[in-house]
């Protein structure tokens, strides 16, 4: 393991200083046959930590792997992602959360923290072994069906109760599903106008209101995934006001896009839960700016060409997001003057990493004696989004071709460049 | 003009009179003796449908071939399509065959906008989905100017379900364009959530709009949407959104009947009303003919009729 000496970058956007690595901590000095990065004008962030990606494998390695996803993840400057559960087989057991866990750490490009199935083959009507997967060498914290929606109330509410057992969380993916039956774009103009069948931000909402009321009535942790209504701003933020113990997180691509882009019908442009308003987007903002919504998480969800190349309706629900979610809170929310640096550190690795149960080693201080996993960020350049550069074997972003500040330079996993110069080490 | 006709909302006011005109030109030709012209010689048209639609599907077979195009009838059923061949695919094919210009019809809103990515003739929408049928709003449109000798400031009154109603949405957004006053009429669970957005006039009483009616456009409602509760029973819509004898007494004297086709006898519409005076059900179908010759016509020939 070398040593390094990170000169001129500055941490958390504040002032220039010099960071020193040393067996893979920070130290207060440079140690020996230190290689030295010039990081003037860079950005030093803890390593970023997603909550939630689709990292396909086992079962559709043709839109992703492991390998593939983690990949992407140190390129976009994470150094954990959350893999959920929805794969084939689903992460429903302790074998399958150990195996995605293992290969993960194979890869070794960034921690993959396995996300298991709340219920048995994301069915919805029995828990899966919750308590076999907390087990496991993977140690899962956060449980969710995520593609599907926990709509059971007696089985959400016994899912809720039964991780606490563990200091687990249920991340729900709120969606009511009678009210979505073949939905298709956010519920408005659009979906009028283009002749999709609407999709009601109501299905998001009554499930975030019954679920919070559920998690203070057993005294559990709820996850909220990928928030995308001002209404459900509204009610997690009433839930919080209360001291309930209720998180959030947003997608990069829902504090940036809208449902007016779906006007052309291009499925890239689909995705589950849908983009909505622009009083939406502006809601979802403020209340990452406010800390209402905890944290961003990409819902990197890749598919190959041939699940987009269709007609709008039958085309897969999802976008990628790991490669360019730094940069889309960038544009959406430093640019705009709405969040610092430090508090973008704060969303999208501090706080995230204590949701996920991971604050001992991940989202700490870029400080001596703290494991040194970082990312350096050069904030200046303004470049067209490349899918074709992108390490994730899909294309679905729907940020191609738009210009978007800033580059990840370099990540550092545990001490270990994981990209230097913007590139993949290895 | 655009290249392709896929939404009625894309037509400028020039645009939509200069089809009309044009469809009024070709539809005195079929009055000759042989009634064709050599325009569109040499040119290819593919109907390409993914829907059952046998009348819409011959008018614009009959439109390409008074036009002298060559027509090639492409069916999803016993096609490639039905062992699940992409659009992308099928549309890859077509223009490989040189197609000049593809009718499609689709059971999924926006086809035509993705199949018009893939293709370099022109794409014709023969209704989408949910989404337009941009055709049928201007054989409509025709058809109450021919009858009712203009356009500007009639008051048109659209009955039905206007959710899943793609000859609604499509009558909108021309009917707008060509100044004319749209209401449109439905219990509220068939009206989008967003319709106040549109550029019409709601209302759930069908009784007390038609007074002021000159044209009452009645869609055909789907038995299926009873059984998702959009309404309680086939008769109670008919009791509320139905056109019988009794309302069309309301009516002013002036005032023609429409429906785009295939009609729910009893349902929607009563049998004496659909055989009436006033309805112009049987012309829409021949207007359906010169309308579509005239957007081959403009799309492909260039030009408005001499």
């Amino acid at each position: 393991m070398s040593n390094w000496t990170i000169k001129g970058a500055r941490v958390l956007g504040g002032e220039q200083a010099d960071l020193y690595v040393t067996d893979g901590r920070f130290a207060p000095a440079a140690g020996p046959g230190s290689r030295v990065i010039d990081a003037g004008g860079l950005i030093a962030l803890p390593g970023l930590v997603d909550l939630h990606a689709h990292l396909r494998e086992p079962g559709r390695e043709d839109a992703e792997t492991v390998e593939s996803g983690t990949a992407a993840a140190a390129l976009g400057g994470y150094t954990v992602v959350h893999a959920m559960a929805n794969t084939d087989p689903v992460a429903d057991t302790a074998g399958v959360v150990e195996q995605v866990w293992r290969l993960g750490r194979e890869a070794g490009r960034c921690d993959v923290q396995p996300v298991g199935a709340v219920t048995a083959g994301l069915k919805g009507t029995q828990l899966a072994e919750l308590g076999a997967m907390a087990e496991s060498a993977a140690r899962v914290r956060i449980f969710s069906d995520d593609g599907q929606c926990v709509s059971d109330a007696t089985l959400m509410r016994r899912a809720l109760e039964y991780v606490k057992a563990f200091d687990g969380v249920i991340a729900q993916h709120a969606q009511e599903p009678r009210l979505t039956m073949g939905a298709q774009l956010n519920e408005g103009e659009m979906s009028a106008r283009l002749g999709l069948a609407g999709w009601p931000a109501v299905a998001e909402e009554a499930i975030i209101a019954r679920d919070c009321l559920l998690a203070a009535h057993v005294g559990a942790a709820l996850h909220i995934c990928h928030v995308s209504s001002a209404g459900s701003v509204e009610i997690i933020r009433w839930a919080k006001s209360k001291g309930w113990r209720v998180t959030a997180e947003v997608t990069p691509h829902h504090l940036l896009l809208t449902d007016e882009l779906a006007a052309g019908y291009d499925p890239v442009y689909k995705v589950n839960p849908p983009l909505r308003t622009k009083r939406d987007v502006e809601a979802l903002r403020e209340a990452l700016a406010d800390g209402t919504i905890d944290c961003v998480a990409t819902d990197h969800a890749p598919h190959p060409a041939e699940a987009k190349e269709t007609e709008w309706s039958i085309a897969a629900f999802g976008m990628t997001g790991l490669e360019t979610a730094l940069r889309v809170v960038h544009e959406a929310m430093v640019t705009t003057g709405l969040l610092d640096w430090a508090q973008v550190a704060d969303r999208m690795a501090v706080r995230p990493a204590a949701i996920g149960r991971l604050s001992g080693s991940h989202g700490r201080p870029l400080t001596a004696g703290e494991l040194a996993s970082l990312v350096l960020y050069d904030p200046a350049p303004v470049t067209a989004v490349d899918p074709s550069a992108h390490a994730s074997r899909s294309r679905n972003t729907p940020f191609a071709g738009m210009k978007l500040p800033g580059q990840v330079i370099a990540t550092f996993l545990r001490g270990t460049p994981t990209v230097l110069e913007g590139r993949l080490c290895r | 003009m655009n290249r392709h006709l896929i939404s009625a909302a894309d037509l400028s006011f020039a645009d939509a009179v200069s089809i009309l005109d044009t469809a009024e030109e070709l539809a005195r030709l079929a009055e000759r003796p042989i009634p064709k012209l050599p325009t569109l010689r040499g040119r290819t048209v593919v109907n390409l449908f993914y829907e059952d639609s046998t009348r819409t599907r011959i008018s614009f077979e009959a439109a390409a071939k008074r036009l002298s195009a060559d027509v090639i009838n492409f069916s999803a059923k016993g096609s490639s399509v039905a062992k699940g061949e992409s659009l992308k695919d099928t549309a890859l094919t077509l223009q490989a065959m040189g197609a000049d210009a593809v009718v499609i019809r689709h059971n999924a809103s926006g086809a035509p906008h993705r199949l018009a990515e893939w293709v370099k003739g022109s794409v014709v929408n023969a209704g989408d989905g949910t989404h337009e049928h941009p055709t049928q709003a201007l054989l409509d449109a025709f058809t109450m100017r021919r009858r009712l000798g203009h356009l500007d400031g009639l008051n048109v009154t659209i009955v039905g379900d206007i959710l899943h109603s793609r000859v609604a949405r499509s009558n909108v957004w021309l009917l707008k364009t060509l100044n004319a006053n749209v209401t449109l009429v439905a219990p509220p669970t068939l009206l989008p959530v967003a319709v106040g957005t549109w550029p019409c006039r709601v209302s759930y009483d069908l009784s007390s709009e038609l007074k002021d009616s000159d044209v009452v456009m009645m869609l055909r409602v789907q038995h299926e949407r009873m059984s998702e509760a959009y309404f309680p029973s086939v008769r109670e819509y008919s009791r509320r959104y139905g056109l019988d004898s009794d309302r069309m007494a309301l009516l002013p004297d002036h005032a023609i009947v429409m429906h785009p086709g295939p009609m729910n006898r009893g349902v929607e519409i009563a049998a004496d009303v659909a055989d009436s005076k006033r309805s112009t059900i049987v012309e829409q179908v021949a207007n359906g003919v010169a309308v579509r010759m005239a957007v081959l016509y403009l799309l492909l020939g260039g030009g408005a009729a001499q």
